[in-house]
């Protein structure tokens, strides 16, 4: 059992809040993982990916070769673009459509999210909206954790364990728009 | 014995107090900086040992050599061009030698992610010829920052653990040992500290001697091992660190795969890599960095009857980070079905200075304070602020090594070039910049340093600094810069054409002025409101 994950977004938009929650249930799951991630400049608003490689056995490279991926998991739609070809011909991608525009050539939308669906397999959500909807828009990376969740070879309890781990020396409030920020995303996936 | 979630960076700072580290050393650098901020992390848990952010690499090396010579296990650690700063203490404490266990902790960065150049730190440990470590993983990061101590105690030598940005910035389950006590306080011996030439040579001899016992010791290393394909004769590899993972990432799951001899240690085990290339005809060696192991093993007239591949052969490409693809393409196995791109032309995103960010207000201030000025020069240094190279500030005309910017403003003053303008965050200013603006001081010499202080060490994550807010200010004025040519201004909006009026003023003064541009970071008045 293995799954490959290349996580992207923008700096700043909470990726590694994302890589953390997995991290930890794969360890809760007793899987071994490697995660890597880019630290230093790429993260002052430029594109950030991390590389989530997940199994019981042996994980020789930290990098995912291409044509490995499992799974694009993305808080921002050209930046789930950026990494298709890494994924496996059948391989899945999980998307925000809101788009991050912070350099004056962001490409028309229209055409990201057409060719984001010529995907084998994806699922794009409205992360703003639902993340608004959960109670803080900073909770769109958990929106789309919670509409990858049901495509994990992880259990649900255990991202749910650590995500509560994660939010709730911040407080009640930022807890529970979280967890609801998960669930909403993964009805938005077709999860109930 | 316990499982924990660690970078590697994190798993050779915990190796390290696991061996009975007593004190740590080191200056912010990407990929390096979170080796320390562990520590940091730690030690205010523990209160059982220091590790404190020093002004600069070489500080760093003195600070850890010193708690070396008091008998303590010391750890200093940097980024790869930290270690040129501090060359001078690393290139002598070979000579000296080390009486508490001293581990370097060198983190190269292939494909320059966040650095100025893809130095190997290895061709260093060489250059001071002491024993290096190279991790493939975290669990070995973490053995090897152990072992490395007891190593350093046996031979009385400093020893260098090497990591890359892979590494470094990998996260992985480590499992940890019980931690061994501290050492006791011992000084080391007057005679073999003074570097007198008298026992500079005798200790050099010493050095000498050893060479021979730390290849035999490489040999027998447990992180180094040999796979023979008694069938396959024809194609063996030879592969270092996080290049090791991508070779057994490329032959996994195959029936047959090739002799291959993991290296992890240096000098080079030689024994195991005669073994290697006596088996096979044609030897690939795979290393991140530059071709170190490549070029020994080749030498300048090859090796008889083999043929050696690697990136000197242009079997791998010479520059940039090795990757999975690379690897896989270099041992013949083909690329791997995928998926397409899109084939939509996708606009890069390069990292930018946040919103808000004070440079971006003086950068604009500057900028207006130059237009019209033919042959201005803006020389820049390294931090937040050498992104007001991209644009929309197309601000600066240079960035070249920590403190550069007023050493080379002076130098272009000095033939003639005018005006020279230095730009420097308040971090760089105390790590190196501190030297070069007391020479101009006393030369008064034409130019107009900026520093911008944001009161924090910000590229790298927010650490302190040692030259901010009103020390930042004496510290000039101490220098001995004209007290009418230290000027302070506010990075803010509303205070542009102030500002630009300022600048204006200072750049057509004929002689030395430094103007402070003050404003905290932005980010770091984030963390302090939440």
């Amino acid at each position: 059992m293995k799954q490959d994950i290349i996580l992207a977004g923008v700096g700043g938009q909470g990726i590694l809040s994302i890589a953390y929650v997995i991290d930890n249930a794969a360890l809760a799951d007793g899987l071994f993982f490697k995660q890597a991630e880019v630290h230093g400049m790429a993260q002052r608003g430029g594109a950030v990916q991390s590389h989530m490689r997940l199994s019981d056995g042996t994980i020789w490279s930290d990098l995912i070769p291409k044509g490995e991926a499992d799974m694009i998991l993305s808080v921002e739609p050209l930046e789930a673009l950026r990494y298709l070809d890494c994924l496996r011909p059948d391989g899945i991608v999980v998307t925000s459509s809101t788009p991050f525009r912070n350099i004056p050539d962001y490409p028309d939308l229209g055409q990201v999210l057409e060719a984001l669906n010529k995907a084998p397999r994806s699922v794009v959500v409205d992360s703003e909206k639902l993340a608004k909807e959960a109670g803080t828009v900073k909770a769109q990376n958990i929106v789309l954790l919670g509409a990858a969740a049901a495509f994990l070879i992880l259990k649900e309890t255990s991202l749910l364990q650590t995500i509560d781990a994660l939010f709730r020396s911040r407080g009640m409030p930022v807890l529970e728009a979280n967890l609801k920020a998960f669930e909403l995303g993964k009805k938005a996936a077709g999860r109930p | 014995m316990s499982r924990q979630i660690l970078l590697g960076d994190e798993a050779v700072a915990l190796g390290a107090v696991h061996a009975g580290l007593s004190a740590a050393f080191s200056y912010p650098g990407t990929p390096a900086s979170e080796v320390l901020e562990y520590l940091i992390r730690l030690a205010g848990e523990t209160k059982e040992f220091t590790a404190v952010w020093s002004v600069n690499e070489k500080v760093a090396y003195e600070e850890a050599l010193g708690a070396s010579f008091a008998g303590k296990r010391a750890l200093v650690s940097f980024k790869h061009v930290g270690l040129n700063v501090a060359a001078d203490p690393f290139m002598n404490s070979a000579i000296t030698g080390a009486n508490g266990g001293l581990l370097v902790v060198s983190a190269d960065d292939p494909g320059m992610h966040s650095s100025q150049n893809e130095q190997d730190s290895r061709y260093y440990a060489q250059f001071a010829q002491i024993f290096g470590y190279e991790p493939s993983d975290h669990q070995e990061a973490y053995d090897m920052s152990r072992e490395a101590f007891d190593l350093s105690e046996r031979f009385g030598l400093p020893v260098m653990l090497r990591l890359v940005t892979r590494l470094s910035h990998s996260r992985s389950p480590v499992e940890t040992r019980d931690a061994r006590p501290q050492n006791e306080l011992k000084k080391g011996v007057a005679k073999d500290w003074i570097l007198l030439p008298v026992n500079a040579r005798r200790r050099f001899g010493l050095l000498l001697d050893v060479q021979a016992e730390l290849v035999r010791f490489s040999d027998e290393s447990r992180f180094n091992f040999l796979k023979l394909n008694e069938g396959d004769r024809a194609f063996g590899v030879i592969a270092s660190g996080i290049a090791y993972n991508y070779l057994r990432e490329a032959v996994a799951g195959e029936a047959s795969p090739p002799t291959f001899l993991k290296v992890s240690t240096y000098p080079l085990p030689e024994g195991l890599i005669r073994k290697l290339v006596s088996h096979v005809a044609t030897v690939l060696v795979l290393e991140d960095g530059y071709p170190f192991i490549e070029r020994q093993i080749k030498g300048l007239f090859g090796v008889p009857g083999k043929t050696v591949l690697g990136k000197l052969s242009g079997t791998l490409p010479a520059s940039g980070e090795l990757s999975p693809d690379i690897v896989r393409r270099a041992l013949g196995r083909g690329a791997l079905p995928a998926c397409e791109a899109s084939g939509l032309p996708l606009a890069g995103r390069p990292p930018q200075l946040c919103v808000g960010c004070p440079h971006a207000d003086t950068y604009r201030a500057l900028n207006k304070a130059l237009e019209g000025i033919p042959g201005s020069n803006v020389f820049s240094d390294i931090g937040c602020y050498t992104l007001g190279a991209l644009p929309p500030y197309s601000a600066i005309h240079s960035c070249v090594c920590m403190g550069a910017s007023i050493g080379m403003a002076r130098g272009a003053s000095d033939v003639g070039l005018h005006p020279a303008v230095s730009v420097i965050g308040d971090s760089t200013f105390a790590h190196s910049g501190i030297t070069p603006l007391l020479g101009a001081a006393v030369a008064d010499t034409d130019m107009t340093v900026i520093i911008l202080d944001n009161a924090t060490t910000a590229m790298t994550g927010g650490q302190p600094t040692y030259g901010t807010g009103e020390r930042l200010l004496r510290l000039i004025e101490g220098l001995g810069v004209a007290k009418e040519h230290i000027r302070t201004i506010e990075p803010l909006p509303k205070n542009h054409e102030k500002n630009v009026q300022i600048i204006r003023e200072e750049i057509g003064h004929r002689g030395l002025s430094v103007i402070v541009a003050a404003r905290e970071c932005v980010q770091e008045q984030r963390k302090k409101r939440s």
